[in-house]
This record gives structure tokens, C-alpha cells and sequence, in this order.
């Protein structure tokens, strides 16, 4: 529509452009055919059912949940908590990575320097440690609310069975940083760790060894905890999610019986 | 009445041209009234089905769609009766209606059974329907001469009626799970970032290799296993049991436990069981973190202080 003197007006381009930008074929593809979105999300059954089906999301929840399973005091979400203070942990770990050399000579100054000259640095760094021990925490409480449900009987006994792997693989996780700041309570607490290690029967040492780089923790043990902590733990521990998420998929969605 | 379209006209006559061994332009004319019906021998699939209706009246043939006929009633009676009752013509379900809904045919036979086929055996017993390709009365609507009716499929009598699903209580993931948890992370997310701003991540002294702080503890979920360690001989306790029976033992839990209930009430002793893992590792550690102090000798924090260094700037008693 024409305004006044016969030309097109601000707005109207404005308006123009938009629908151009929104029937774009980049933007047609974003969202998948049948995503309820596309057409404006109008609450039916049916499109509460494409949500789903047409999201990411899909590979985590069915489309229909058991109704007692959705109650908060079931599973106190302890296991989605979980995952996403992983996440969590993963996006400020990346962040501290920027700003951290694990060096003997250096480590301990970058910590310091993350607190005093990096932006946000201290909050990151303080949620990352925070976050660590709500992991291992909420990990923990997830298994015992599994206990207590029953909810490794069959045919969930295998998932059972990963996921202590994967609290195993958390508490490394959270133990293989605790060395990084490179201070006193880092490196005595992992010395009095790591002994406890030494303690397993027949292949202690080997561990203690393996671990530590050496028979006692050392520089080298820093470097070998920094890749261990940032790359081959969350390595494992993700593909280890992966089967246990699709193991909770696959053995009849949240908790109860098949 | 409404034209019916040739193309539907002409697969009808195939099939039925097919079925009675007749050329197709033959069945295709009697359908459009425009040629003699056709008359041929009983087909042999109709000669076939009716023993074994007959033979197996017992099948549970569960449903049936016919056009209503008037023998309807006789022709359930012989269904039922012996195998070698008297010929009878069958013109509608040769079975009884029964449960579910998941229809299929029927068998519509006008020609008597051969009494001496009847004892064959021929029937399994599972043929649930039939449409006879032998002309019917066709329903009104229908018109005049088309004949629709053939063989559709075989039906294992037991292969879907049983199929029951079980009515779950369910409800639609998005939007009740997913606000859940949506207000679930919000949560997390605030409290870690309150505690982030509140609680400093300590940061003592850089390392020193020379400089044994005392006590020396664990990270605290590992407190639990160094105070084990304190009362028990390293070598034999100390890690044998957490290790061993700890870890081996949790990954074998669902091997051990036979027991198929998931009710508490019917789990008394694998519940007691894990509560006291619980309250054990829960008492070690926080003895191990809170009660421990110079040497790992017992200390009381109210009165020593706390010997806990992720602790120690936040927690005070003075």
C-alpha cells in the first residue's frame, strides 16, 4: 500500500523485507517440515505431539510421558540435573581454558590473574567449582532415587550398570581438577587421593603411577590431570551419556516399570 | 444413482473375471447390465472355504461384515452346528460375533458343502474370512450387477484380537515435562550462580612440595573413604572395601537383586540396606570434613574450628 504521494513507505519495506526473510528457504529450513512453529503454535494435541517429534528433544523424551512420572517428587529431575550442569561445566570449562596454562610455573598465577584481571572470571570460576560439586552431588542422589524405585530391574539392569560408570567417571572428573589451581589444597588433596589409589589391591601402583605420571605428583602429573580433565574424561563420559540416555529411551522413558 | 467410475468398474471385473476363470469383457459386461450373468461352476477358493467354516465352527471367527441376508440366522445355527450337518445355505457369517471390532469378511456361500469334503480336515480352524466371488443380492446403492466382493485376506484367528493395549495414564511431554524441567534448570542455574557469587572458590598458597599442610584431606566425596581408611588397615580395608564391594558390588546390584517387585513394600531389606550405605557414607564424610582436624585426630568445629579448606572462608563459628 501507498502512503500519500504514491511512494512506498519506511514500514511498509520494513514489513516486506521481513516476510522475505521468513519465507526464505534459510529460514524455511530451520525448523523441520512439521514443526508446529512454522505456521504459528496453536495448542492442540496434535501440535503438542509435533513438538516434540520435531525437536532435538526427540532423542530424550517420547511424545507422551507417564503421568507419574512427570511428578516433581519422582524423580526430583536429579538425572536431567545432571546432564546439565555437565553442560554447564562445559561452557565455563572452556571459558578457564582460555585463561589457564597447566604449567607448574604458570598455573597458579593464571588462577590468580582469573580472579583479579579476567572479566567474569572469578564468577565462572566459582560457578565451575560450584557446579563440580553439585555434579557429583546430584549424580549421587540420582542413584539412590533409582534404588529406591526399583528402577534398575529389569530390563534397565544394564543402564544400572553404566550408570555407575558414570558416576565413577564424575567423581574423576571432579578429582582431576581439583589439581589444577596448583595450590596447596590442590596438591595435598590430590597426595592424600591418589595414596588412597596406590591402596587398590594387586594393580595399585600401576594406577597411582599411571595417574600421577611419576610415582609422586609432580608437574607432570598437572599436565597429565589438565588433558585428563579436559579432554578424555569428558570424552568417555559423554559417549557414556549417549548410551545411557538411549538406554533410558529404549527401557520405557522416566523410571517406572516397562 | 451415482456413476460408477469405469477404471473401479474395470479392477472389480478383473479380480472377479480372475476369481471364476471367465474373461474379463464377459464379467465386465453382466456388470454394466448390458450381458447375461455369468454362470460358471462354483469357484474352487468358495468350495474350499465353505468345508472350512464348517469343519471348524469352534474357530473363534470374531468378526464378520456382510450385508445383511436373510438367512443371517440359519446360516449362524449351521456355523455352530456339527460339521456334518445337512447342507444348509450359508449367506452370512459362518461365525460369531464376538469381541472386537477389527472386522474383516465374511463367507457367503450359496452352494451346499459337500458333505464328504466336510471330514477332510481341510480347515485350519484360522480362516477368519471370506468374500465369495458367487453373487449376492447386492446391497442398495450398489448398482446393478456390480459384485465387489473377493478375497481380501487371511486372517490368523488369534493373530490380532488379542492385541489389548494397556490404557497408561499419559500426558503430553511438551508442555508438562518440559516446563518441569525448564523450571528445574532455572533453579540450579540461580542457586549456582548465588553460590558462585557468595561462596569463593578457595585459592591458599601456591603448591609446595616441602610445606605438608596439616591435616591433609581428600576432596570431600572422597572424605568418607579417608576416614575409613583411618580406622581400618589400608592395606586390607581400606580400599578392598570401597573398591571392591563398592563399585564391583554397585554395577552387580541388579544381578543380585532377583526380587521383580518395585514396591517398598515388598523390598524391606534392600531398602534398609542402601539407607545404611546412605547414613554411613553420609556420617563418615561429614566426620571426615567436619570432625577431623591436626593429624586427623578427632576435633570438634565449634570449639577447634574448621579444618576444611573449601570451607574455610565461609564458614565461621567464632
Amino acid at each position: 500500500m501507498a502512503n500519500g504521494n504514491g511512494r512506498v513507505g519506511l514500514m511498509e519495506r520494513v514489513k516486506e523485507t521481513n516476510e522475505k526473510l521468513w519465507n526464505s528457504q534459510l529460514a524455511e529450513s530451520i525448523l523441520r517440515p512439521g514443526s508446529p512453529f512454522k505456521q504459528g503454535y496453536s495448542d492442540s494435541p496434535r501440535n503438542r505431539s509435533y513438538v516434540v517429534m520435531n525437536n532435538v528433544l526427540y532423542h530424550l523424551h517420547p511424545v507422551k510421558v507417564k503421568r507419574h512420572g512427570v511428578k516433581l517428587s519422582y524423580t526430583l529431575c536429579l538425572g536431567g540435573l545432571s546432564f546439565f550442569l555437565f553442560i554447564v561445566l562445559t561452557i565455563t570449562g572452556i571459558f578457564l581454558m582460555f585463561y589457564y596454562t597447566p604449567t607448574a610455573e604458570l598455573a597458579y598465577a593464571d588462577i590468580e590473574r582469573l580472579s583479579t584481571d579476567v572479566a567474569f572470571g572469578s564468577l565462572v570460576r566459582n560457578i565451575h567449582r560450584w557446579g563440580a560439586h553439585l555434579m557429583v552431588l546430584s549424580v549421587f542422589l540420582h542413584m539412590s532415587r533409582v534404588f529406591y524405585h526399583g528402577a534398575y530391574k529389569p530390563p534397565r539392569e544394564f543402564n544400572w550398570v553404566v550408570g555407575v560408570i558414570l558416576l565413577l567417571l564424575t567423581l574423576l572428573l571432579s578429582f582431576s581438577g581439583y589439581l589444577l589451581p596448583w595450590d596447596q589444597l590442590a596438591l595435598w588433596a590430590v597426595t592424600v587421593g591418589t595414596n588412597m589409589a596406590g591402596f587398590v589391591p594387586v594393580i595399585g601402583n600401576q594406577v597411582k603411577f599411571a595417574l600421577l605420571a611419576g610415582v609422586e605428583v609432580s608437574a607432570a602429573t598437572l599436565l597429565r590431570f589438565y588433558v585428563l580433565h579436559v579432554l578424555a574424561f569428558p570424552f568417555i563420559i559423554v559417549i557414556f551419556m549417549a548410551v545411557h540416555f538411549w538406554r533410558v529411551r529404549k527401557d520405557g522413558g522416566i523410571s517406572g516399570p516397562l | 444413482m451415482v456413476e460408477i467410475p469405469e477404471s473401479l468398474l474395470r479392477r472389480s471385473a478383473e479380480a472377479k473375471a480372475k476369481a471364476l476363470g471367465v474373461p474379463v469383457e464377459q464379467v465386465l459386461a453382466e456388470m454394466k447390465g448390458e450381458g447375461p450373468p455369468v454362470v460358471v461352476e462354483p469357484p474352487a477358493d468358495a468350495e474350499e472355504a465353505a468345508p472350512e467354516e464348517v469343519a471348524a465352527p469352534e474357530a473363534e471367527v470374531e468378526e464378520a461384515v456382510s450385508e445383511p441376508e436373510p438367512a443371517a440366522d440359519e446360516a449362524e445355527v449351521a456355523a455352530d452346528s456339527e460339521p456334518s450337518s445337512e447342507p444348509v445355505v450359508e449367506e452370512a457369517p459362518a461365525a460369531e460375533v464376538e469381541e472386537t471390532p477389527a472386522a474383516v469378511a465374511t463367507v457367503v456361500e450359496d452352494a451346499p458343502p459337500e458333505p464328504e469334503s466336510n471330514g477332510d480336515g481341510g480347515g485350519n480352524g484360522k480362516v477368519a474370512g471370506l468374500v465369495s466371488t458367487r453373487p449376492v443380492v447386492p446391497p442398495t446403492g450398489t448398482p446393478e450387477g456390480v459384485r465387489t466382493q473377493r478375497l481380501l485376506t487371511v486372517v490368523k484367528a488369534r493373530a490380532i484380537q488379542n492385541v489389548k493395549a494397556e490404557p497408561t495414564d499419559k500426558v503430553n511431554t511438551w508442555p508438562h515435562l518440559m516446563l518441569q524441567e525448564f523450571g528445574a534448570l532455572l533453579l540450579i542455574t540461580g542457586l549456582m550462580v548465588i553460590m558462585a557469587v557468595v561462596i569463593h572458590s578457595p585459592l591458599l598458597e601456591p603448591a609446595n612440595f616441602n610445606a605438608t599442610p596439616n591435616p591433609s584431606k581428600a576432596p570431600w566425596y572422597f572424605l568418607g573413604l579417608q576416614e575409613l581408611l583411618s580406622y581400618f588397615d589400608p592395606q586390607i580395608a581400606g580400599v578392598t572395601i570401597p573398591t571392591i564391594v563398592g563399585m564391583a558390588g554397585f554395577m552387580m546390584i541388579p544381578y543380585v537383586d532377583k526380587n521383580p517387585s518395585t514396591r517398598p513394600s515388598d523390598r524391606k531389606f534392600a531398602i534398609v540396606l542402601y539407607s545404611i550405605f546412605l547414613a554411613g557414607s553420609a556420617t563418615l564424610t561429614i566426620i571426615g570434613v567436619l570432625f577431623r582436624g591436626k593429624g586427623f585426630n578427632w576435633a570438634y568445629p565449634w570449639r577447634d574450628g574448621i579444618f576444611f579448606d573449601d570451607l574455610k572462608d565461609w564458614v565461621h563459628f567464632e
